[in-house]
């Protein structure tokens, strides 16, 4: 059975769970209808316009009387302008709400950085009480959509410009590495779109005579710390791979770990502390920053190349 | 009109309110002018106006109270004790370690419905507990207390759109028009007035009473609510309201009491009672 066939959009997930649940509420902002649920449930659905603070604030109270709160966004708009909401409100408060971001990462391309969301898992991860997933492909968006609906309490859930990557089933469990491709070399932990590149980069590595393993870190927060030092223990060598800065996301948790147990040598792909602000398409973009297979191999070689454990 | 009874009860619950905030201000450098201000307003509200229960805080029928000007706990902690939510006895833990009692609202207290602290967030969440109870068709109201410095948050008024937008008739909006903030008088520092005409052109039913006035306070609480939109009272209060010495003063916002100030104070409650 294809794995992606039968994977459920976040909208089609939401009318499932809308028509299951009549707690079920979306708060979006100024985007029209959150597909059929929208028009099946209007009293349901909210469009608060553009605002950030009101639209997490208003989950938040939705939440409050016992709601399951979804609530749609951009990336950049609702982790930046509604920060202060989402760590008073919804965590600090214990809200059941789950936040739905697109425009993530450099998604935006060339509407510039304004629409860029390269600092949304730092902010995000740095809240006590919040869990952080980022999925690689449309059947790990439903798992994590799924997965965050089990939970109580605030998640986010990074949406992206997805194609498949997971061919066979797996066991999923927010919180816990999928294993994809083994190595013996080094370990490319990577997230959300960058793990397709992580194959990639395996695939090209191979054919250079380099093992490296492939790990899925859907869940960012909290961060399967255990895979992590075994990858390290086992490999040595640990490449991160992220479409987001540098700093405070995948590569800053993963670098904690390390740090703290004391094994591995770490490099990091990701936006490098700066604002991506050439004129060029999402995959131009992608380019230009390193955020592909062939920036992942380069970061993999050059520690293999240095020499060390 | 209110039965004198009524406003004369409240009054009196109100000088026993008064009394807690001001002990604990001479215990505590502390909130006391706003909490001072706003507490003939939480009177009515606790005492008369809300349906609550201490024995069951989160029982489903209840109507809810957001303090969005969390720094006025004092205000809120002595009515809730009063009240019959925690025992009178608890207030002496104000701030104490260990205790439940944080300088802000917090979820560890019983009857508080939301955290808050952070000025601006309070009708957000207000307006999300409105649009849920109408959307069940429960009958809850939501009040929301904010103070007229926290107008000058820009959440304040983006959730002050969305109210009307979803005829929030179960949602009312108290501003404690007491004129000063932390530095100074909000007009010597960003100015909001005119409160009313602002609510207004916001599309808010708008009440302006004298928050002191009891039987204004009453009134005003119970005409509500007008049908298919939010109500917003406009309330002008006094800053640090019946301790002479902090009466629309800067340094009523955050202060501690020497014991001959207090002992004025609360010899000028015993006369009002």
């Amino acid at each position: 059975m294809n794995l992606q066939a039968a994977v459920k959009s976040f909208p089609e997930l939401l009318l499932e769970l809308g028509d299951a649940n009549p707690n079920v509420f979306v708060v979006s902002q100024d985007m029209g209808p959150v597909g059929p649920f929208s028009q099946k449930y209007p009293e349901r659905a909210l469009d608060v316009g553009i605002t950030e603070q009101n639209l997490v604030g208003v989950a938040a109270g939705l939440a409050t009387r016992g709601k399951l709160v979804f609530v749609y966004g951009m990336a950049p708009f609702v982790t930046m302008r509604g920060f202060e909401q989402v760590r008073t409100d919804l965590a600090y408060n214990e809200k059941n709400v789950k936040i739905v971001v697109y425009f993530t990462g450099l998604v935006g391309g060339p509407w510039g950085s304004t629409h860029h969301a390269i600092e949304d898992l730092a902010l995000m991860r740095a809240i006590p009480g919040m869990t952080v997933l980022a999925p690689c492909d449309p059947h790990e968006t439903e798992r994590c959509l799924r997965g965050a609906v089990e939970l109580a309490g605030p998640v986010y859930i990074r949406m992206g410009a997805f194609v498949p990557v997971h061919e066979q089933d797996y066991a999923f469990q927010i919180g816990r590495a999928v294993p994809l491709r083994g190595g013996s070399d080094a370990t490319i932990i990577a997230t959300g779109t960058m793990v397709r590149q992580a194959i990639e980069a395996h695939n090209r590595l191979k054919a250079r005579g380099v093992q490296a393993g492939v790990l899925d870190m859907h869940t960012i927060k909290p961060l399967d710390a255990a895979a992590v030092r075994d990858a390290a223990r086992t490999t040595g060598r640990i490449v991160t791979a992220e479409e987001h800065g540098v700093i405070g996301g995948l590569g800053s948790a993963v670098a904690e770990v390390l740090a703290e147990a004391g094994v591995g040598r770490l490099a990091r792909v990701g936006v490098q502390d700066t604002f991506c602000t050439e004129v060029a398409s999402y995959p131009e973009l992608c380019e230009i920053h390193g955020l592909t297979a062939e920036g992942i191999e380069k970061a993999v070689l050059s520690l293999v190349e240095g020499g060390g454990p | 009109m209110i039965p004198n009874s009524v406003a004369g009860r409240l009054e009196r619950q109100a000088v026993a309110i008064r009394r807690h905030i001001i002990e604990l201000a001479t215990e505590h450098v502390c909130h006391i002018g706003g909490a001072l201000s706003v507490a003939d307003l939480m009177t009515a509200l606790y005492f008369h106006v809300l349906k609550v229960d201490p024995a069951d805080p989160r029982r489903r029928d209840r109507d809810y109270l957001i303090l969005s000007k969390g720094h006025a706990v004092l205000a809120l902690y002595a009515a809730l004790a009063e009240r019959g939510f925690f025992p009178v006895e608890k207030l002496k833990t104000f701030e104490q370690k260990g205790g439940m009692l944080a300088g802000h609202p917090t979820l560890k207290v019983p009857g508080v419905e939301v955290a808050t602290g952070s000025l601006g967030h309070g009708l957000p969440i207000g307006v999300g507990i409105a649009v849920a109870c109408k959307v069940e068709g429960a009958p809850n109201r939501v009040f929301v207390v904010m103070g007229d410095g926290e107008m000058q948050e820009g959440s304040v008024w983006e959730a002050a759109l969305a109210a009307p937008r979803f005829e929030l008739d179960n949602l009312v909006a108290i501003v404690d028009h007491n004129r000063f903030q932390a530095a100074n008088a909000v007009d010597n520092i960003i100015p909001v007035a005119p409160l009313a005409d602002k609510w207004g052109s916001f599309r808010w039913n708008v009440i302006e009473i004298d928050g002191h006035d009891m039987a204004q306070v009453v009134a005003a609480l119970e005409r509500l609510p007008e049908a298919g939109r939010p109500t917003a009272i406009v309330a002008h209060t006094v800053k640090g309201k019946s301790v002479p010495c902090l009466e629309n003063t800067p340094r009523a916002h955050y202060t501690r009491l020497t014991p001959e100030e207090a002992a004025e104070a609360l010899r000028g409650l015993e006369v009002t009672s």
